[in-house]
């Protein structure tokens, strides 16, 4: 069975975000970039179901600007085995991602497909469920377990919910969207890193997978959210009873 | 008893011996006759190590060989290490005791909040980062101007109050705490950045300042602090600056004083003295901030510091590596030095005995290459502003030296979370060594080829007593040799001291490449300075603090200084 991965480039987990003066989106001009940590997930989860012999093959997919192939190659360098680049420079929304992967899934046939539950810029949490919709697959989101039963072409999936566990069976092919606790990704050893640089990144566009990119929805703006005030240190507790009754009227 | 064999040392080295002969002569005869060698430094030679006397590295004593041996027991020896045996000096007594009108003059320029009395506090404020050395002040001073480090100096020389300089109290050498009743002031609330500008990249801040906070606003604005390091959330610039700390990262300019373009400083007088000049270039006399630059608090106050700073470079890589012998570390360090040029930025090792303490005591790390131990580790940062053909550079130069077989095994980071965690590894070094129980921390300068020797001998006498745990920056020579044992023990420590020094001398390396001299290492500076360097300092001391007010019994020996005029009772 093959597995395919959706893999996102963004603006690295640990930068601080500074939205364009002209509040039409984030700096991304000379701004770090890494693979969203919940594809990290993903593809770490791929990697393992195929290291435990129940898969064959472990695609990563980046759909973007061309800068993405520098995102495929860590994940090549993590253990995939080859890489597929849909390029796009311009902005790209849910929905159209989630065609491009239908018509990736429909010529590639994986098993099963894995996407991070969400990605750490635009946190729409959207392109897994719709892909498995317009697949018409099973879905299992934000799960914390997978476990694959190849025999009988099942996976249950555990996914945290309000207060406890969610336990789901589902029919492959199957759609699955990954959570933090799912696992911890490994690092990209320099004997991978040697190894991925044979593998192969084919490179494709929206037209040749016969999809039209377009959007029936428009960002208006992007604002700071607003500023903290410094705190302050009081010298006493009457002092601290005194604002709170003066100045806060809370007490 | 140190004093004077230190101040013998100094002042006229062949003599040393034959005074310690005549003065300690019973203490060493016990039935034989015993001869005391002491250690000999690079600037002189000692007997020991002349034919006839059994060399005997490190005990501090020679036994000449004519001496007639107890059976099974070796030589017997009563008395060791009396040349660097480690003391406490005594309180000197021409100090005045705070009293009431002190406390009441403090409280009247100061108000209620900067001056402490509270004895919790004062307990932390007395007590160093390593739990190691407490001194039993009864008063610390929180200024929150230079205007008021000025009166509070201004009034404590004139009373002879003696007093030291407290930033973040990180110092690794028992400098920030006092020895006995020394006023603490605390610069902790002049903590104001002043001015930052964009086109310079010179900030202007108080010496209060917060490291991490100084790191955290330049990069708001584009620029790198050129000074990081593990103590980063808590010491302060003033400290730093008065430390003349040195760095992880920055490979050429470690030691963070080419990035200093100023500073203003207080004198024991009170006197401000404005340095704070932000020409990039000024050569009108002496440049005095040189001279306050890793005095360790004993010349002068620092109140205000301009530092350059550079733009922030947009690619930072980093590779957690293995090695399998200290060979292949240094190897890779000449290759990395030639194929990455500049934009090589850090270059650091850690043992085994390291990464197996960090593992073990420091919650939350994960061991980068978990598939097999390996001798020593190294992290290889490189900083430049071409991401891909930086990583580029960086991954063929690490694949070439794997084909080579200098790495056994190594990752490299793929995003900055990866990256920190690799750099938590060698900064909590010193963490958990801490919550590993008791340890002797020596800060070498040691020419590279030779360091790591050092660590194997010390293996070697110390056996299964301690743990041995070296790392360091590879790239400049620095080891910090680290000895964890359960707990404080003079035995073991006879074991380490005066040999870690003798052996650095004798490398020509420095007893103290970054953490400064302290308490710790007060009386063991002639190990790296000619007997003319430390007279000129004491002479400069003497100068700038007459009544040697400021940071007492640290830095230099408190003999050379009373010899030289600084009273002493
Ligand atoms: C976990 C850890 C990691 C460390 N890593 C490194 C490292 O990588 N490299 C390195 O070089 N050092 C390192 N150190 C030691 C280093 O010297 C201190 O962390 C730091 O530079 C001292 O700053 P501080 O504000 O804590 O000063 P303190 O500890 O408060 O004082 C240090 C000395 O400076 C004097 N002093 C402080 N402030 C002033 C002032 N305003 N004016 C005059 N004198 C002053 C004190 O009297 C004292 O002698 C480390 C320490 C720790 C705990």
């Amino acid at each position: 069975m093959k597995i395919m991965v959706a893999i996102k480039r963004v603006i690295d987990y640990a930068v601080k975000i500074r939205v364009k003066p002209d509040k039409s989106g984030v700096e991304t001009s000379n701004v770090k970039m890494s693979m969203n940590p919940f594809c990290e997930i993903a593809l770490e989860e791929a990697l393992r179901i195929k290291e435990s012999g129940r898969a064959s093959e472990v695609v990563a997919v980046s759909v973007g600007p061309s800068q993405c192939v520098d995102t495929l190659r860590t994940g090549l360098a993590m253990g995939a085995d080859r890489a597929i680049h849909v390029e796009f420079p311009g902005t790209l929304y849910p929905l159209s991602i989630a065609k491009i992967f239908k018509a990736l899934v429909d010529a590639e046939k994986p098993g099963l497909l894995l996407l991070g539950k969400q990605a750490i810029d635009d946190d729409c949490n959207q392109t897994g469920q719709m892909v498995a919709g317009l697949l018409k697959w099973p879905q299992g989101t934000f799960a914390s377990k997978v476990v694959l039963d190849e025999e009988n072409k099942v996976v249950t999936v555990d996914r945290e919910v309000d207060g406890g566990l969610e336990t789901l069976c589902l029919d492959l092919p199957a759609v699955i969207t990954t959570d933090l606790r799912l696992n911890q990704p490994r690092y990209a050893t320099l004997p991978n890193i040697m190894k991925a640089k044979s593998k192969v990144i084919k490179k494709l566009t929206p037209q040749d997978l016969k999809v039209e990119i377009k959007s029936d929805l428009e960002v208006i703006q992007v604002t700071e959210p607003p500023k903290r005030k410094a705190g302050v240190i009081l010298s006493s507790v009457d002092e601290l009873i005194d604002r709170l009754k003066n100045e806060a009227r809370v007490i | 008893m140190e004093d004077t064999t230190t101040n013998k040392q100094i002042s006229s080295p062949t003599t040393t011996v034959a005074a310690l002969r005549l003065f300690f002569h019973d203490y060493f005869v016990d039935g034989y006759d015993t001869s005391i060698l002491v250690s000999s430094t690079r600037f002189s030679k000692s007997e020991r190590g002349y034919p006839g006397f059994s060399n005997r590295k490190g005990s501090g004593i020679g036994i000449p060989d004519s001496l007639p041996r107890v059976q099974g027991h070796g030589y017997r020896i009563h008395c060791r290490n009396i040349a660097s045996m480690t003391s406490k000096p005594v309180r000197n007594q021409s100090f005045a005791m705070i009293n009431c009108d002190d406390i009441s003059y403090f409280k009247k320029i100061l108000g209620e909040r900067g001056v402490v009395l509270e004895e919790e506090k004062l307990d932390d404020a007395n007590t160093d980062w390593m739990r190691k050395f407490k001194g039993s002040s009864k008063l610390m001073l929180q200024p929150r101007s230079t205007q008021e480090v000025s009166q509070i100096l201004d009034y404590c020389n004139s009373r002879r109050l003696a007093v030291v300089p407290q930033g973040g109290n990180t110092g690794l050498v028992g400098g920030s705490v006092p020895v006995f009743d020394e006023v603490i002031i605390n610069v902790s609330s002049m903590n104001n950045t002043i001015s930052f500008d964009k086109d310079s990249g010179i900030l202007v801040c108080e010496a209060g300042c917060i490291l991490e906070n100084l790191i955290s606003f330049l990069d708001n604005e584009g620029y790198i602090m050129p000074l990081d390091l593990g103590a980063k959330g808590s010491c302060q610039i003033g400290g730093n600056v008065s430390t003349n700390a040195g760095a992880c990262a920055l490979f050429d300019t470690r030691t963070f004083l080419s990035g200093i373009s100023g500073l203003e400083v207080v004198l024991a007088n009170g006197t401000v003295l404005d340095m704070l000049g932000t020409l990039r270039k000024d050569n009108t006399g002496y440049d005095l901030k040189h001279l306050f630059i890793g005095s360790e608090g004993s010349l002068g106050i620092v109140t205000k510091v301009s530092i350059l700073t550079p733009p922030k470079l947009s690619s930072v890589n980093l590779a957690f590596l293995a090695c399998e012998d200290y060979t292949s570390c240094q190897k890779l360090l000449s290759e990395a030095k030639r194929k990455l040029g500049e934009i090589l930025s850090a270059f650091e090792f850690l043992d085994i005995n390291a990464m197996d303490l960090v593992l073990k005591h420091l919650d939350g790390l994960r061991n980068p290459l978990p598939s097999a131990k390996h001798n020593f580790y190294i992290l290889i940062e490189t900083t430049g502003s071409m991401e891909s053909h930086d990583k580029e550079k960086l991954e063929s130069f690490l694949l070439q030296s794997m084909e080579n077989g200098l790495l056994n095994d190594g990752v490299l980071a793929q995003d900055v979370n990866q990256a920190s965690s690799f750099w938590r590894i060698r900064e909590g070094i010193p963490e958990a060594l801490m919550k590993a129980g008791a340890v002797y921390k020596y800060d070498l300068s040691l020419p590279p080829e030779k360091m790591y020797n050092l660590v194997e001998e010390m293996r070697e006498r110390l056996g299964t007593a301690a743990n041995v745990v070296a790392y360091g920056h590879l790239g400049d020579g620095n080891l910090h040799l680290n000895i964890s044992t359960r707990q404080y023990n003079d035995s073991i420590l006879s074991k380490i001291e005066p040999f870690v020094y003798e052996w650095t001398s004798e490398q020509r390396g420095s007893i103290s490449a970054e953490h400064g001299l302290g308490l710790m290492k007060a009386n063991k500076i002639h190990y790296s300075k000619s007997a003319e360097t430390v007279q000129l300092m004491a002479a400069i001391k003497k100068l700038l603090d007459p009544n040697g007010i400021l940071n007492p019994y640290k830095v230099l020996p408190t003999s050379i200084l009373s010899q030289s005029g600084v009273d002493e009772p």
